[in-house]
C-alpha cells in the first residue's frame, strides 16, 4: 500500500514526466563523484551498499525503516564507521575518506529534524560552517547572509530557528549545509518532519535546488514520492542490502520486492513463465500476460486493473479470474481499496459506488478478475 | 532545565508516520514548556500532606533562627570588623571555588557523559564520593595529600615553596572538593538529557570535538551548567568541616563565616545567630538575584 | 548581652542535645527515684549498691581515662553500664541546663560549671578533682629546638592555637598574657585534638595544647613544659546532678573517680591532681 498523502496522489500525473528526465543508471567512473561500498557490522545486523554517483546526481536511498539508510549516511558523514577490515570503501572525487574524520570531509548534511542550534539566529547558524572552516567572522557572516538571500531567507536572518517555520528552517539547514561548499550533499528524511501542505511546496522547491547542486546529492527516505520527484536514480535498500537500484520510472514500473511494489501500489507475484502464462510460486495458480516469457518471472498489475464480481462473471472473457474473500476496506477520497485473500492475495481499487453496489465487507466472498492487457510480466 | 527533548540516534533514524510525534520535535531542541494552562487546581492529599509536613520540617528551623534571633544586639554584633573579613572571606572563596569547580568540572562531566572507556562507571562513583564522605574526612585527605607533608603537598613545598594548609588558597581547595562533585553530577545530567546530534551537526560542519562543545554543547546546556554552579556556590558558602580541618581557623586568611558562626556558638550563641542570618540573608539574595535573572533570561 | 536572648537559643541547642544523648543511651533506666531523695544525699559514699545505667557527660579531655574508668566501673558493679557523652564542656553544660538526662558532670573549666550550678542543676558542690596545665606539642624529635613560649614566637615557624573561645584557647591566652607575648599563629583551631591533629600531621610546627593531650599523643609529638602554663591551670570540677536518674550510680561513680585507683588512671593520662 502507498505511504503517500493525499495529496501526493494528487501529483502522481506529473510522476511520469518527472522520473522521465533521469539518467541512465550509471556510476562515477574513477575520479569524479562518489564511490563507495558501505560495510558497517553491528551485532547482527550488517550493511553492505555499494553506492557511486557522478557529480551533479541525486541518488535516494530508499528503504523501510531499519534497513540501514540512516546508518549509510553516516557512514558517509563520517558519524559512523565502516567497520574494519570488511571490504568497504569510500572515495569522493578520487580521495579516500575512510579515516577522515567528519570535520574534514567536504560533506554537507541536511538532517532529519534539521538539527538548527537553537541559540544562534538563521545567520550565525549558517555562518557556522565557514566560521569552522577558517573564515573570519565578518567573511563568514557575509557568506551566510548570501546563502540566506539565495534561499529566499533574507528577512528571517536575525531569527532563532524555533521561530521558524517547518519550511524556513529546511531551508536554513539546506543552506547551513550548502554553505560549506560540499562535495557531497547528504539529505536524511529532507521532508519528513514538514506537514503534508508544507511538504508539496518544499519538494518542488529542493528538487530546483537539487538539480542546480553542481556535486553528489544522496538523500534517505522512506517517502518513494520524495525519492522519485528528487531523485534520478533510486537504490532501494532492504536489512542492509541492495535490493534494486535504477531509474524512478524504471523502479516503478518493474518492481522487484514486495516492499518496493507496496510503495508503488502495484500487485507483483513472482512466478515461473511459459509463454504467456505465468505460474505463481508455491503452488498458486497462474496468470495470463501479454508477454511471452520463460524462467523465472514477475507479473505486476495495478489495483485499479483489478475488477470485482459478487457472481462468477458468466462467459467471462478474463482468464484470470480468481475467488477471493475480502480481509479489509480503505476509503481514499472517493476511492476504495478492498485487501483480497483467496486463491489470491490481491489489492483491488474501485469506486465508492461500485464498493456499495456490491455490498463489500470483510468476510464477503468476491470474484476478481483481470484483463491480460492490464498485467506486466518482466524476468525475475 | 533540560535544554533539548533527548531524540535517540539508533542505527535507523525515521520513524514512520506519526506526523505529529515529528512536529511535536521542532527543530530547535523543543525548549518550550507547558504553560501551566493545562494544570488542574488541587492536589491529592497522600501528596499535599507530606509536602506540607516537608516545607514546615524545612522551614520551622529558619523560623525559630528568626524568632529567637537577638534583634537588638544586631547592630552591634554586625557592626564587628570580624563579620564583615568573614563574610567577605566566605564569599570570595565560594566564588573561586565555584570558578575552579566549572574550569575542571565541566570537562569532567563532559567526559563522563559523552565518552565510553573502561571504568568510566567506577571514575565517577570516586568523583562523586565527597557527596557522601564526610567533610571533616575530606579535610583530612587533603591534607594528607596537598598538606606540607602530605603525597603531593611535600612536592610542592620543597620544589616550589608552596604550603597549601592554613592560606586562603587551602580554603578554596577544601571547598571546591566538597562542592564540585554537585556541579559534576549536574552538569553530566544535563549533558546525557542534551542531543548529541547537535554535536554531530557541528562537525560535520567542520567543527573539532572542542569547538562543537564550546560553540554548540556548552551554549546548550547553560541552564543546567548554571544550576549546578548555583549548587556548587551554595555548598562552598556553607562548607565547614573541610575548611577547618584543611585550612585551619585564621581570621580574614580562613576564617569563613560558618567557622566564624560555630566558634561563637562555643561561647556566644547569639553572636553565632546573628552571624547565620547574616549568611542566610547574603545567600538568599545572591540565589533569588541569580534566579530572577536566569528565569528572564531564558 | 542580654541575659534572656542569651539563654534562648540555648535552650534550642540543649533540646537537640538531649535528643542526642536520648539516642544514644538506648532506653534509660528506669530504677531512678526522679530525685526525691536525692536532696539529702551529699556526695560521697554510695548509699546502696548502684544498678543501672549512669550517664556521664564529660569533657572531651577526659574521655581515654574516663572511658577507662567506666570499664573499671562495670566490672566492679556487675549489671550497671555508664554510658558517656565526650564532647565541650559549654555545649555539655548548655545540654544539661537545657533538660538533657544526665547523673553526672565533669567540665574542662569551672566558667562553665558555674552556668551548671547557677541553673541549679547541681546536687551538691562542685569539687575540682583533676587540673590539667597546658603545654607546648612540638614535632617529633623536636626538630626546631623549641624549649620555651618565646620560641614560638620566632618567625618561619608554623603555630596553632585554640580558638579563644574554647577553654585551652582561653587558657593560652591567659599564659601569653602573663609572659607578655605576642604571638600570632596561623590558625585558631575548634578544639585542642584539632589542634593537636595539626602537629601530628607536620602540617604546623608546634601547638598549645595540653599536657594530657601530649600523653595521649603516645609520642606523635614531642611535649615541652613552659613556665607559664602555671598561670593557667586548669581547674576539672566534677558534680552529681539534680536530676540524676540514677543517684546511687552517679555516687558510685564519684566515688570511683576521687578514690586511688581514679587517680591513678587520670594521673597517667597526664592530668595533676590537686
Amino acid at each position: 500500500m502507498r505511504k503517500t498523502e493525499g495529496q501526493g496522489e494528487a501529483e502522481t500525473d506529473g510522476f511520469a514526466e518527472e522520473t522521465a528526465r533521469a539518467c541512465e543508471g550509471g556510476a562515477g567512473d574513477g575520479s569524479e563523484g562518489l564511490d563507495a561500498r558501505l560495510v558497517v557490522v553491528r551485532g547482527s545486523f550488517r550493511l553492505d551498499v555499494t553506492l557511486t554517483a557522478r557529480p551533479g546526481e541525486v541518488v535516494a536511498l530508499l528503504g523501510p525503516n531499519g534497513a540501514g539508510k540512516t546508518t549509510a549516511l553516516r557512514a558517509l558523514a563520517g558519524l559512523a564507521p565502516l567497520s574494519p577490515g570488511a571490504g568497504g570503501r569510500l572515495r569522493l572525487d578520487g580521495v579516500p575518506l575512510e579515516r577522515m574524520p567528519p570535520e574534514s570531509r567536504p560533506v554537507g548534511v541536511v538532517f532529519q529534524d534539521y538539527l538548527l542550534f537553537p541559540h544562534l539566529t538563521a545567520l550565525d547558524n549558517v555562518a557556522f560552517g565557514p566560521r569552522c572552516r577558517g573564515a573570519s567572522r565578518s567573511e563568514a557572516r557575509a557568506e551566510a547572509a548570501e546563502w540566506l538571500a539565495r534561499l529566499g531567507l533574507a528577512e528571517h536572518a536575525g531569527a532563532r530557528p524555533r521561530r521558524l517555520s517547518g519550511g524556513q528552517a529546511q531551508r536554513v539547514a539546506l543552506a547551513r549545509a550548502l554553505a560549506t561548499r560540499p562535495r557531497l550533499l547528504l539529505l536524511d528524511e529532507p521532508l519528513a518532519a514538514l506537514d503534508a501542505r508544507t511538504r508539496l511546496e518544499v519538494r518542488a522547491e529542493l528538487r530546483r535546488r537539487l538539480a542546480e547542486f553542481e556535486a553528489v546529492a544522496v538523500l534517505v527516505t522512506h517517502d518513494p514520492l520524495d525519492a522519485m520527484v528528487l531523485a534520478d536514480r533510486l537504490v532501494v535498500v532492504e536489512d542492509g542490502r541492495v535490493v534494486q537500484e535504477g531509474p524512478p520510472a524504471d523502479i516503478a514500473r518493474r518492481p522487484r520486492t514486495d516492499y518496493i511494489a507496496r510503495l508503488v501500489g502495484l500487485n507483483l507475484y513472482r512466478g515461473e513463465a511459459e509463454g504467456h502464462t505465468v505460474r505463481l510460486l508455491g503452488g498458486g495458480p497462474s496468470i495470463t500476460t501479454t508477454e511471452e516469457l520463460s524462467g523465472p518471472a514477475f507479473v505486476a498489475f495495478p489495483p485499479g486493473a483489478v475488477t470485482l464480481h459478487s457472481e462468477r462473471p458468466v462467459g467471462a472473457s478474463a482468464r484470470n479470474l480468481w475467488r477471493c474473500e475480502v480481509t479489509g476496506l480503505e476509503t481514499h477520497a472517493d476511492q476504495v481499496r478492498a485487501d483480497l485473500t483467496g486463491e489470491l492475495r490481491v489489492l483491488a481499487d474501485l469506486t465508492t459506488l461500485s464498493a456499495a453496489q456490491l455490498d463489500l465487507r470483510p468476510g464477503v466472498t468476491v470474484w476478481a478478475t483481470v484483463k491480460a492487457t492490464q498485467t506486466h510480466a518482466y524476468p525475475g | 532545565m533540560s535544554p533539548s527533548s533527548p531524540v535517540p540516534a539508533g542505527v535507523e533514524g525515521g520513524p514512520a508516520g506519526s506526523a505529529r510525534g515529528r512536529r511535536a520535535r521542532p527543530a530547535g531542541g523543543g525548549r518550550e514548556r507547558p504553560t501551566g494552562g493545562g494544570r488542574r487546581a488541587g492536589a491529592p492529599l497522600p501528596l499535599l500532606l507530606p509536602a506540607l509536613v516537608g516545607i514546615l520540617f524545612l522551614l520551622l528551623p529558619l523560623l525559630a533562627l528568626l524568632i529567637r534571633a537577638p534583634w537588638r544586639d544586631l547592630p552591634d554584633q554586625l557592626t564587628s570588623a570580624q563579620v564583615w573579613q568573614a563574610l567577605r572571606l566566605s564569599l570570595l572563596s565560594a566564588t573561586a571555588a565555584t570558578a575552579l569547580s566549572l574550569a575542571l568540572g565541566v570537562p569532567l562531566a563532559w567526559l563522563l557523559a559523552r565518552t565510553d572507556f573502561p571504568g568510566r562507571g567506577l571514575l565517577r562513583a570516586l568523583v562523586t564520593l565527597p557527596l557522601v564522605l564526610p567533610p571533616v574526612v575530606g579535610g583530612v585527605a587533603l591534607l594528607l595529600a596537598l598538606g606540607r607533608n602530605g603525597v603531593v603537598g611535600q612536592w610542592l613545598d620543597a620544589w616550589f615553596g608552596i604550603t597549601l594548609p592554613f592560606t586562603t588558597t587551602g580554603v578554596v581547595l577544601a571547598e571546591t572538593f566538597v562542592a564540585m562533585p554537585f556541579l559534576v553530577i549536574s552538569v553530566e545530567g544535563t549533558l546525557r538529557a542534551a542531543d548529541p546530534r547537535y554535536e554531530e551537526a557541528a562537525a560535520t560542519l567542520g567543527a573539532s570535538r572542542f569547538t562543537a562543545f564550546r560553540r554548540v554543547t556548552l551554549p546548550l546546556i547553560a541552564p543546567g551548567v548554571l544550576a549546578g554552579a548555583v549548587l556548587a556556590w551554595a555548598r562552598a558558602l556553607g562548607e565547614f568541616g573541610a575548611t577547618i580541618t584543611f585550612a585551619g581557623n585564621f581570621p580574614g586568611r580562613t576564617q569563613t563565616m560558618p567557622l566564624a558562626v560555630y566558634l561563637a556558638l562555643q561561647n556566644d550563641p547569639a553572636a553565632a545567630i546573628a552571624l547565620s542570618l547574616v549568611l542566610l540573608a547574603v545567600s538568599v539574595a545572591v540565589l533569588a538575584a541569580l534566579r530572577d535573572r536566569w528565569l528572564t533570561a531564558s | 548581652m542580654n541575659r534572656t536572648s542569651r539563654r534562648a537559643p540555648r535552650r534550642l541547642l540543649a533540646g537537640i542535645g538531649a535528643a542526642a544523648v536520648l539516642l544514644a543511651a538506648g532506653a534509660c533506666s528506669s530504677d531512678g527515684s526522679d530525685g526525691s531523695g536525692d536532696t539529702r544525699g551529699s556526695g560521697g559514699g554510695a548509699s546502696g549498691r548502684p544498678t543501672g545505667t549512669v550517664t556521664v557527660f564529660a569533657a572531651a579531655s577526659l574521655q581515654e581515662s574516663f572511658t577507662t574508668l567506666g570499664k573499671t566501673f562495670e566490672k566492679r558493679y556487675p549489671g550497671t553500664k555508664v554510658a558517656f557523652n565526650f564532647g565541650g564542656s559549654d555545649s555539655l553544660a548548655a545540654g544539661i541546663t537545657g533538660g538533657a538526662p544526665a547523673d553526672v558532670f565533669a567540665s574542662a573549666s569551672p566558667r562553665t560549671m558555674k552556668t551548671v550550678t547557677d541553673a541549679g542543676d547541681a546536687a551538691g558542690t562542685p569539687a575540682t578533682f583533676v587540673r590539667n596545665r597546658l603545654e607546648i606539642a612540638a614535632l617529633q624529635g623536636n626538630p626546631d629546638h623549641i624549649s620555651s613560649l618565646k620560641d614560638l614566637t620566632r618567625s618561619g615557624l608554623k603555630v596553632v592555637l585554640c580558638a579563644e573561645t574554647v577553654p585551652c584557647g582561653a587558657a593560652t591566652r591567659t599564659a601569653l598574657e602573663a609572659s607578655g607575648l605576642k604571638l600570632t599563629p596561623v590558625s585558631y583551631e575548634q578544639d585542642v585534638k584539632s589542634a593537636l591533629t595539626k602537629v601530628e600531621l607536620k602540617e604546623a610546627d608546634a601547638a598549645v595544647v595540653y599536657r594530657t593531650d601530649v600523653k595521649a599523643a603516645g609520642g606523635k609529638v614531642e611535649g615541652v613544659e613552659f613556665p607559664e602554663s602555671a598561670e593557667a591551670v586548669n581547674d576539672y570540677p566534677i558534680v552529681r546532678l539534680k536530676n540524676a536518674g540514677n543517684a546511687s550510680g552517679a555516687k558510685a561513680f564519684l566515688a570511683l573517680v576521687n578514690s586511688a585507683e581514679g587517680r591513678k588512671v587520670l594521673g597517667a593520662a597526664g592530668f595533676l591532681t590537686p
